[in-house]
C-alpha cells in the first residue's frame, strides 16, 4: 500500500459565529507538494477556512484539529504559524502606504536568512512585473488591483513557504494573466511548496493535483479536480434552492 | 554678501554640528563652500555661505536671528541650500524671523534641520514670510529633532504668498525623539496657475502635544493645492489637525488629506475644512483616524513578523 505524506490534515473543524456554524466539521488532507483546489459557491466558507488555517483574529475554531507537518498548531499565533511555513495570500491584498515593493518582498524571506536584490527581481519577473518599474514603488494606492495581486504572489515566492494558501488569486485577473497564475502555482510546487488554492476558475482547478468541493461550511467531496469541477458545475444544487444542508460524500 | 566660515575648532560649532547630524543632516554640507548654507545656534550665526544668485542677510537679536534670503530673478539654484537652526543647551529661547523671497523665474530648494538634542526647557519660535514670485519655485524641507526629554515648545508660523505660475512645496517632519509641544501654523495665499503642496509628518509619544493648523486660500484662477498630513501618536500623546482649503477662483482645485494612526491612550482630532465661493472651483477632503489596519498587520504577521514589528513597519511606512 502506498504511504501518503500529508503536510496538512484537518479533522472535524468547527467554527461558529453569532450562533451560526461557518465551518461545520471540515475534514481535509493536503499532500506534500500537492496543489489542492477548494471549489465552492460564494458563501460556502472557503475564505473562512483559509483565515482559520492562518489563525487570523476572529477565526478561532472551537472543535477539531489542524495538524500541520505532523504538529497540532491550534495554539500557535499567526506569526508562529508563518514561521512554521504557512502563509496566506489574501483575495484583496492589503494596502501599505509608504512601504516599497522591494522592502515588502524582503519581509517574508527574513525567516530564510534574507534575500538578495536579484532574488527579489526574479520574484517580480515570475509574476510578470518589470523589476525596474516596480522595485521602488509603494505597495499601495498607486498600483492597480491586478498589480497588487501579482506583488502579493511575489511575496509568497520570496517567502518559500511549506504551505501557501491562496485565496482566489484569479479574482480581478484577466484570462491572459490567468495562465500566468496557473504557471506560478505550478512554480510554487516545483520550489517545494504545497498550495491550497481557493478558486472559482476551472483553469486553476484543472491544474491541481486534487480538488475539494466545499458547501455550507463543509467539504462535500474530494478527488480528481476535473470530476469535482464538473460536479460543482452541473450537479451541485444552488444553495438558495436547497431545503436541507448537503450531506458529505 | 559677507561670508562667515564655519570654525571647525570652536566648541559651539562642534556641538551644533553633532546636533545637526543627530537631526539627520550630513554635516559635511555645512563645511562645503560650494554649497549655500546657514548655521544658527541660539542667537549666533556660526556660519553663512552664499552662492551666485543668493543674497543672504542676517542680524543677530537678543534671543535669535533675523534672516532675509533672496533668490535673485531668473536664478535656478542647482544644489540645495542647507539651513541649520538649533540650540545645544537644555534651556533657553530661540526666536527666528525669516523672510524668504524667490524672485520671478527663480528656483531653489531649501533643506532645513532644526535640532534641540538636549532640550528640557526650550522654546523655539519661528516666524516666516515667504514670497514666491511669478513662475518661481520654492521647495522647503524641514526636519526636526528634539531629543529624548520632551521639554520643548516649537512654534513655527509662516505666511506664504505664491504669485502667478509659482510653486511651493513644503515637507515638515518630526519623526524621531520626542515632539514636546508643537504648534505648526502655516497659511498660504495662492495666485493664478500656482501650485502648493504642504506635507506634515509627526510621530508623537509619551505626553507630546501636536497641533497642526494649515490654511490655503486658492485666490487665483486654476490654482491647485494639496494639504497632506500623516500623524502617528502613541502612549498619552494628543493631536489636533485643522486643514483648511478655500476655493475662491474658477478652476481652482484643492484637496485636504489627513490620516492619523493612534495607539495606547493617545487622542486625536482631525478637522478638514473646505470653503468654496466660486461655482467653478472644487475642493475635496478626506480624514481618517484609527488604529493600525488589522489586515496590514495580519499580512505582515503571515510573512513571519511579530505583531509589534509589523505595526512598526506600517507606521514608519505611513510616515515615510
Amino acid at each position: 500500500m502506498l504511504e501518503v505524506s500529508y503536510i496538512l490534515s484537518l479533522k472535524n473543524l468547527i467554527l461558529s459565529r453569532d450562533g451560526k456554524k461557518l465551518l461545520r466539521g471540515v475534514n481535509l488532507e493536503v499532500g506534500d507538494r500537492e496543489i489542492h483546489s477548494i471549489i465552492g459557491a460564494n458563501g460556502a466558507g472557503k475564505s473562512t477556512l483559509a483565515y482559520t488555517l492562518m489563525g487570523l483574529q476572529g477565526y478561532e475554531y472551537e472543535e477539531g484539529s489542524i495538524i500541520f507537518n505532523g504538529e497540532d498548531i491550534a495554539a500557535l499565533s499567526i506569526t508562529e504559524r508563518a514561521k512554521k511555513g504557512i502563509t496566506l495570500a489574501w483575495q484583496e491584498p492589503a494596502r501599505f502606504e509608504g512601504l516599497k515593493v522591494r522592502d515588502y518582498l524582503a519581509i517574508g524571506a527574513k525567516g530564510n536568512g534574507g534575500i538578495t536584490e536579484e532574488e527579489i527581481k526574479e520574484a517580480l519577473r515570475k509574476v510578470d512585473l518589470k523589476p525596474e518599474k516596480y522595485l521602488d514603488r509603494e505597495v499601495g494606492e498607486a498600483l492597480s488591483g491586478g498589480e497588487r495581486k501579482r506583488i502579493e504572489l511575489a511575496s509568497i515566492i520570496t517567502m518559500k513557504p511549506k504551505l501557501a494558501i491562496l485565496d482566489e488569486p484569479d479574482s480581478g485577473i484577466d484570462v491572459v494573466s490567468l495562465k500566468e497564475i496557473v504557471s506560478l502555482i505550478r512554480a510554487l510546487k516545483e520550489n517545494g511548496s504545497s498550495v491550497l488554492v481557493i478558486t472559482h476558475r476551472e483553469e486553476i482547478a484543472a491544474a491541481s493535483d486534487k480538488a475539494s468541493l466545499m458547501c455550507e461550511g463543509a467539504i462535500l467531496r474530494s478527488g480528481d479536480p476535473l470530476e469535482i469541477s464538473e460536479f460543482f458545475k452541473n450537479r451541485c444544487i444552488p444553495c438558495d434552492n436547497r431545503v436541507s444542508p448537503p450531506q458529505v460524500v | 554678501m559677507t561670508q562667515i566660515k564655519l570654525n571647525a575648532l570652536s566648541r559651539e560649532t562642534e556641538d551644533i554640528t553633532a546636533a545637526y547630524t543627530a537631526a539627520g543632516g550630513d554635516a559635511a554640507v555645512l563645511h562645503d563652500h560650494g554649497l549655500a548654507s546657514l548655521v544658527v545656534s541660539g542667537n549666533k550665526v556660526l556660519s553663512a555661505n552664499g552662492t551666485e544668485g543668493i543674497v543672504l542677510e542676517k542680524n543677530e537679536t537678543e534671543h535669535g536671528v533675523d534672516i532675509k534670503l533672496t533668490i535673485k530673478k531668473g536664478y535656478k539654484i542647482p544644489l540645495p541650500v542647507h539651513l541649520c537652526f538649533g540650540m545645544v543647551p537644555k534651556d533657553g529661547l530661540q526666536e527666528i524671523k525669516m523672510d524668504f523671497v524667490a524672485e520671478e523665474d527663480s528656483a531653489v530648494e531649501l533643506i532645513a534641520h532644526c535640532t534641540f538634542p538636549n532640550a528640557e526647557k526650550v522654546i523655539h519660535k519661528m516666524e516666516a514670510e515667504m514670497l514666491i514670485g511669478k513662475n518661481a519655485s520654492l521647495k522647503y524641507t524641514e526636519t526636526h529633532f528634539h531629543g529624548p526629554y520632551g521639554g520643548i515648545q516649537v512654534l513655527p508660523k509662516a505666511h506664504v504668498t505664491i504669485e502667478e505660475g509659482g510653486s511651493y512645496y513644503t515637507n515638515f517632519s518630526l519623526l524621531s525623539g520626542r515632539v514636546g509641544y508643537l504648534e505648526f501654523d502655516y497659511s498660504v495665499d495662492a495666485g493664478k496657475d500656482s501650485i502648493c503642496e504642504m506635507v506634515t509628518k509627526v510621530y508623537g509619544k509619551a505626553d507630546d502635544i501636536i497641533k497642526i493648523f494649515e490654511r490655503i486660500s486658492l485666490n487665483g484662477e486654476n490654482a491647485r493645492s494639496v494639504i497632506k498630513s500623516r500623524l502617528a501618536i502613541t502612549d498619552n500623546a494628543e493631536s489636533i489637525f485643522r486643514g483648511i482649503t478655500e476655493g475662491h477662483a474658477p478652476r481652482a482645485r484643492g484637496h485636504v488629506d489627513c490620516m492619523e494612526v493612534i495607539q495606547g491612550n493617545a487622542k486625536a482630532e482631525a478637522v478638514p475644512i473646505v470653503r468654496v465661493d466660486n461655482p467653478l472651483a472644487k475642493v475635496t477632503h478626506e480624514a481618517a483616524i484609527g488604529c493600525v489596519d488589522k489586515k496590514e498587520v495580519e499580512t505582515l504577521m503571515a510573512r513571519g513578523l511579530e505583531e509589534d514589528d509589523a505595526i512598526d513597519i506600517i507606521v514608519k511606512g505611513m510616515l515615510a
